[in-house]
């Protein structure tokens, strides 16, 4: 490659001629430089899309978050053409009394993303098992475990917001009654209750694609060496579904923290119990304060930006697939330790 | 492969600003700017939109289609928006910013007359060109931002009383309640027959949104204060609103009102009613009709009435809902669009609505129509009950307003905080909202 860049630039002369087997380094140079060619024409597209919809809106919106809220003349009773530029006064406010309801915003996202992935992923990885092994009306047991990911969130939270009412069947069934969607804990755990049986399926259906990667054999093999099922779970099954996990995982953290409609609709906005990042951006937004709601849009997407980069460097989720084979073979090798232990290889 | 999920990643969370923020942009430029507010001049003629929520009954659309038939080179196509309030409000507010002429006619709730007008997304309106004067005043006034008209009146909507006779009839009391000291005697007598087993006295609307504004408001009007005063300065750190607020609070505590009610919008209270499990409910006209319903739906039909709202000490306020037709500043064709306006407020297109979509008539005349009261027996008691009625405050950022008064009151009612400290907590926040107004 080093010599390929001595020259320069081809001679004028003889670019228009073909090249003659005896030139194996300017044709594939030539070669190269137009795949580039092609490869930058195919992307350009795509590029171009992001560009408008990801690039420019997220730049927009940090260029919004340092304008204020135009004021009213108290002569004419008009508000004032113009916003002013405040700086950063907007992330400022967020450090004074007035950030209280910021914080209670962040720390219900971060609790009801905490509390309901781990739930999604333990029962998720329960509905995968069962799909994984119901050998009769399997295809039935499927389809029925992933009814609530194909409802709409919004109706979802319509749906559950009727079984918690103060007359519905949540109470009916329940000891005692419980005014579910007033103020106060009990509004965050039906948000999560709620959104828990939506997303489940979906982190099951992930991890069932994984346990149907892990081959038949390695499992009988360690039933042949004497491991009982919940060995043969830890040992094999949670290792070699672990990258699959994981990318679930991410996705629904990432989701979690932009959670919206299922408090929106469920519970309703501006209860503190469950008001999230982006319900807090939605109120100042609809408030006509498009500054402070743009900050706060952009300090939940700074933070969901940190998550997700911690995520994947502390756990090596491979999201992307590029890194495939390694974790597969590290969780491979390890699956294979007992039986070398013992010496039964066949 | 970090920064392609850190691409993938930016890429899900823009999407997501993108969708939150969709309404952003910079504030509307436009209108005179300068000095007082005058009515604008309507030139232009030619086809026009008409935006407003979810015709629900079909009635608006026939409406338009006559208007159509007769002026086929001013044609108006409706252009509809969701049916929540809040989502109209919002696509009302991003077409402002972005300044297109997609938007000619708007039917917008009365309370956000303030803001449009105040943003100057709003035509002033002629007020000498449109029938004002036939109009019930209260109603006419929610047209108005700083004296200037701004939107006319379409339909109009005022609080009642609903009352169960039969209990009444059986505990021997002939006349429903005219103070809250009646209304609690009453539901003392009728509770303890056999036949009231299961009835809690009152509700209204108690969940943390629009209603728990309009049902503070009533209760501090009731009581003879004010939310704000006549020039829009608050006035809720008074003696008549801290009296109001407690017949809430103490209601809450003393079972009065059932603790679900804190659960209650429209229709959680109007299903409570019709399973006949409330003596007395404060609801809009619109439940009129759902009540008497005689196919099963409703328990209690024809064997409850209506009457305005009780007070303190004599009868009580309404808060006035009710929607308004406005014309966009960005609008073309303006000659047309006014006229249409002044078409679909016409007396004959809001009779229509009353007896086709039941919504209620600005018009005081429609009131007294013999043929109309037969058919809507609450004409007379919603009339008495616009009329004591007052608009919600006029506050051009409303948004933030009615937030403030829904935080306090509800924890005031929730026994989260002490009466009197929540108004004083919401005299001081709404100042800051209403500085310099």
């Amino acid at each position: 490659m080093g010599s390929e860049t001595t020259v320069r630039r081809p001679h004028p002369a003889r670019t228009a001629e073909p090249s003659g087997p005896g030139e194996p380094g300017r044709t594939a140079r030539k070669r190269r430089s137009e795949s580039m060619r092609l490869g930058t024409l195919l992307i350009a597209p795509t590029v171009l899309v992001l560009a408008v919809v990801v690039a420019f809106p997220t730049l927009d919106a940090i260029r919004m978050s340092l304008f204020g809220q135009p004021g009213l003349d108290p002569d004419t009773g008009f508000v004032s053409d113009t916003e002013p530029f405040v700086g950063l006064d907007n992330y400022a406010t967020i450090l004074t009394d007035a950030g209280a309801r910021f914080w209670n915003a962040f720390a219900n996202t971060v609790f009801f993303t905490i509390t309901s992935v781990a739930l999604e992923a333990v029962i998720g990885v329960c509905m995968a098992l069962i799909m994984h092994q119901a050998l009769r009306g399997r295809a039935l047991v499927r389809a029925s475990i992933l009814i609530p990911w194909a409802i709409p969130t919004a109706i979802v939270a319509l749906l559950w917001r009727w079984i918690f009412n103060a007359d519905g069947i949540a109470n009916a069934l329940l000891p005692g009654r419980v005014l579910w969607t007033t103020e106060g804990i009990q509004a965050m755990v039906a948000v999560i209750v709620a959104d828990v049986w939506k997303t489940a399926p979906f982190v099951g259906l992930l991890v069932l694609a994984g346990l149907q990667l892990i081959p038949r054999e390695t499992h009988e093999a360690a039933k042949v060496d004497g491991a009982g099922a919940w060995r043969r779970f830890w040992s094999i099954t949670l290792p070699l579904v672990k990258p699959a996990l994981l990318v679930a995982l991410l996705f629904r953290i990432l989701d979690a923290l932009r959670v919206f409609d299922m408090p929106y609709v469920l519970i309703g906005p501006r209860k503190s119990s469950v008001e999230t990042l982006s319900m807090l951006a939605h109120d100042e937004a609809s408030n006509v304060r498009f500054g402070s709601g743009a900050a706060y849009a952009v300090l939940l997407f700074l933070f969901v930006v940190l998550v997700a980069f911690a995520f994947v460097k502390l756990l090596g989720a491979d999201v992307v697939g590029d890194a495939e084979p390694r974790p597969t073979r590290r969780a491979r090798r390890k699956a294979r330790a007992p039986r070398r232990a013992e010496g039964s290889e066949p | 492969m970090i920064s392609r999920t850190f691409r993938r990643t930016a890429g899900a969370v823009t999407a997501t600003l993108a969708v939150t923020l969709a309404a952003c942009g910079p504030a509307g430029e436009g209108g005179n700017g300068d000095g007082q507010p005058e009515a604008g001049e309507f030139e232009g003629r030619g086809p026009i939109n008409y935006v407003a929520g979810r015709d629900v009954t079909g009635t608006m659309q026939d409406i338009i289609d006559e208007w159509n038939a007769e002026n086929p080179d001013e044609e108006v196509t409706y252009v509809e928006l969701p049916e929540d309030p809040d989502s109209q409000r919002q696509q009302i507010i991003q077409n402002a910013q972005t300044q297109a002429d997609t938007y000619g006619v708007i039917n917008v709730d009365n309370v956000w007359t303030a803001e449009f007008a105040a943003n100057q997304w709003l035509e002033p309106l002629p007020e000498d060109e449109f029938p004002v004067d036939e109009m019930l005043e209260p109603v006419a006034e929610t047209a108005r931002y700083q004296d200037q008209m701004y939107t006319v009146p379409f339909w109009t909507d005022a609080g009642l009383l609903y009352y169960r006779t039969d209990l009444l009839d059986e505990a021997g009391i002939d006349e429903p309640p005219a103070t809250w000291t009646e209304l609690e005697q009453q539901c003392d007598q009728v509770l303890r027959l056999p036949e009231a087993d299961g009835v809690s006295c009152y509700a209204g609307q108690f969940e943390k949104y629009e209603g728990l504004t309009v049902n503070f408001a009533e209760a501090v009007q009731s009581a003879g204060g004010a939310v704000t005063g006549e020039d829009g300065t608050p006035t809720v750190d008074t003696a008549e609103a801290r009296e109001g607020l407690r017949f809430l609070v103490e209601g809450f505590e003393s079972g009065l009102i059932p603790e679900a009610a804190i659960t209650y919008q429209e229709e959680e209270g109007r299903q409570a009613f019709q399973d006949g499990n409330l003596l007395f409910h404060r609801q809009w006209p619109y439940q009129y009709a759902l009540a008497s319903a005689d196919d099963g739906s409703s328990d209690v039909a024809g064997a409850f009435d209506v009457a305005p709202l009780p007070g303190a000490d004599g009868p009580g306020s309404s808060s006035l809902g009710g929607w308004n037709l406005g014309v966009s500043v960005f609008a073309e064709n303006k000659a047309t669009a006014l006229d249409f306006v002044k078409y679909m407020t016409s007396k004959e297109n809001q009779r229509r609505n009353l007896e086709d979509a039941t919504l209620a008539p600005a018009y005081a005349e429609l009131y007294e129509d013999p043929e109309l009261v037969e058919e809507f027996p609450y004409l007379p008691e919603l009339r008495e009950s616009i009329e004591s009625a007052v608009p919600r405050p006029k506050v051009v950022r409303y948004g933030d307003a009615t937030a403030a008064i829904q935080d306090y009151a509800y924890a005031a009612i929730t026994g989260d905080a002490d009466p009197e400290q929540a108004l004083s907590g919401l005299q001081e926040r709404l100042e800051e909202i209403t500085g310099g107004q």
